[in-house]
């Protein structure tokens, strides 16, 4: 999947790469869902993002994807107003919603193939166990052979930051296991991810931020 | 910009796969332009006369089936976010959205447009005056409907909401395509109409998909 390059382009930037989140705040329509919430995230690290239902966990990836405008606070990447250009920081995101954005007439490789920001398609969906469906049109996937195919889609955004919300939804544990090899492989090559889960996600040595 | 060309290609591999959509738009067309001839009697002379404005209110109507489900779609699955998300402006995704829904819906209804009107007994001299006039009207048709469907993406009853949104705003279209054939029917010069047919194309061009991507960026949220 291209590691080699991504660890090349990525040594250079490895050490001063950081995310600091400075109390941010955000709205859910009407009502202030998230307050106050700060973290900082080096090169390599993991945070998964915990709390009950409603507790704002999908709010704050989507704020800090950029989708969602801050009502206050700061986001900063490597020291910079992260947000400032919104174009700019979509392409330091991988992010995988709580909706899968697979259509269904188009081909599991199809599918990918727009993500596909210079990854290699091949190697994407053989990470994820879906290399032998590739050409199988994508409505006859299951609700997790859906869930791998979006996450196959991180793969290929070659992104350092990933934003995933509930990525272990539907998936069997040898597919679990796989997304704990892809997540490791992705922060040794210096990325970092955030997640929102309910479950324990097999990221090691991963950060937990409670959301109340 | 190769983002945007890929875009623009998925969006045609979509239609292609959902073709009944395509076709359904088409159909429409034939069927409500047929419909004033039952209605109002075969006279050819009296045909003639209205004809053009016949084709033009048929296409504006057919324009108009496949919008709610252009943003419709990619709001629900979530694919929407994925393309806010790929670094492309909000408005050049628009107007990605935009191109498609012409090469799809406005592309093929100046195609059939040809037929229905010698259907309805339009003088073969009128013909290009009136496509010529289509031309420059189903791409401002395309744009106004992008900014309309992205306008009404994600409120309730959006299906219902969006031509009466888009609908209004494309009467100028509408009475510069029709003068014009009127024009040309009388040997009268056609010229400024379409020339103002362009002018609103013109100004549409870099209105409605800013519209459309500020319409999308709020529906994200």
């Amino acid at each position: 999947m291209g590691d080699t390059e991504m660890a090349g382009h990525e040594a250079g930037q490895k050490d001063r790469m950081r995310l600091e989140a400075r109390s941010l705040a955000a709205f859910r329509g009407e009502r202030l869902v998230l307050e106050g919430v700060s973290f900082r995230l080096e090169a390599g690290g993991a945070l998964l993002l915990r709390g009950a239902n409603g507790a704002g966990k999908s709010t704050l990836l989507r704020a800090l994807a950029g989708l969602i405008p801050l009502a206050a606070g700061t986001l900063l990447w490597e020291g910079e107003d992260a947000l400032a250009d919104l174009s700019q920081h979509a392409r330091r995101l991988g992010y995988l919603g709580h909706q899968d954005a697979v259509k269904p007439a188009l081909s599991v490789a199809e599918n990918l193939g727009l993500a596909a920001r210079g990854g290699d398609v091949g190697v994407a969906l053989a990470a994820l166990n879906l290399a032998p469906l590739a050409d199988l049109p994508a409505r006859f996937l299951s609700a997790g052979q859906r869930r791998r195919l979006a996450i196959a889609r991180l793969l290929l955004a070659r992104a350092p930051l990933w934003l995933l919300d509930e990525p272990g939804n539907g998936l069997d544990d040898a597919s679990l296991i796989a997304l704990g090899a892809i997540s490791d492989r992705h922060r040794a090559a210096g990325g970092m991810v955030i997640a929102a889960t309910h479950h324990d996600l097999p990221f090691p040595s991963a950060s937990q931020l409670f959301l109340s | 910009m190769k983002l945007f060309f890929q875009l623009i290609t998925r969006e045609l591999r979509l239609s292609l796969r959902h073709g009944a959509d395509t076709l359904a738009a088409l159909l429409f067309f034939f069927l409500a332009g047929m419909l004033f001839p039952l209605a109002i009697g075969p006279g050819p002379a009296e045909l003639a006369r209205i004809a053009p404005g016949i084709v033009w209110v048929a296409a504006l109507l057919a324009a108009l089936l496949p919008l709610d489900r252009l943003f419709g779609a990619d709001f629900e699955d979530g694919a929407l976010d994925q393309w806010l998300l790929s670094g492309l402006p909000a408005a050049a995704i628009a107007l990605a959205k935009a191109t498609a829904h012409w090469l799809t819906t406005g592309f093929p209804l100046l195609l059939a447009a040809a037929p229905l009107a010698l259907m309805l007994r339009v003088r073969a001299e009128i013909l290009p005056v009136l496509l010529g006039g289509l031309l420059p009207g189903t791409l401002a048709l395309s744009l106004l409907g992008t900014a309309g469907a992205a306008i009404v993406l994600g409120a309730r009853r959006g299906g219902v909401l969006l031509p009466l949104l888009v609908l209004p705003l494309a009467i100028p279209v509408l009475i510069f395509g029709t003068t014009a054939a009127a024009a040309a029917a009388t040997h009268l010069p056609v010229r400024p109409h379409l020339l103002l047919l362009f002018a609103v194309l013109a100004v549409l061009l870099p209105l409605a998909p800013l519209a459309a991507g500020a319409a999308l960026r709020a529906a994200a949220e």
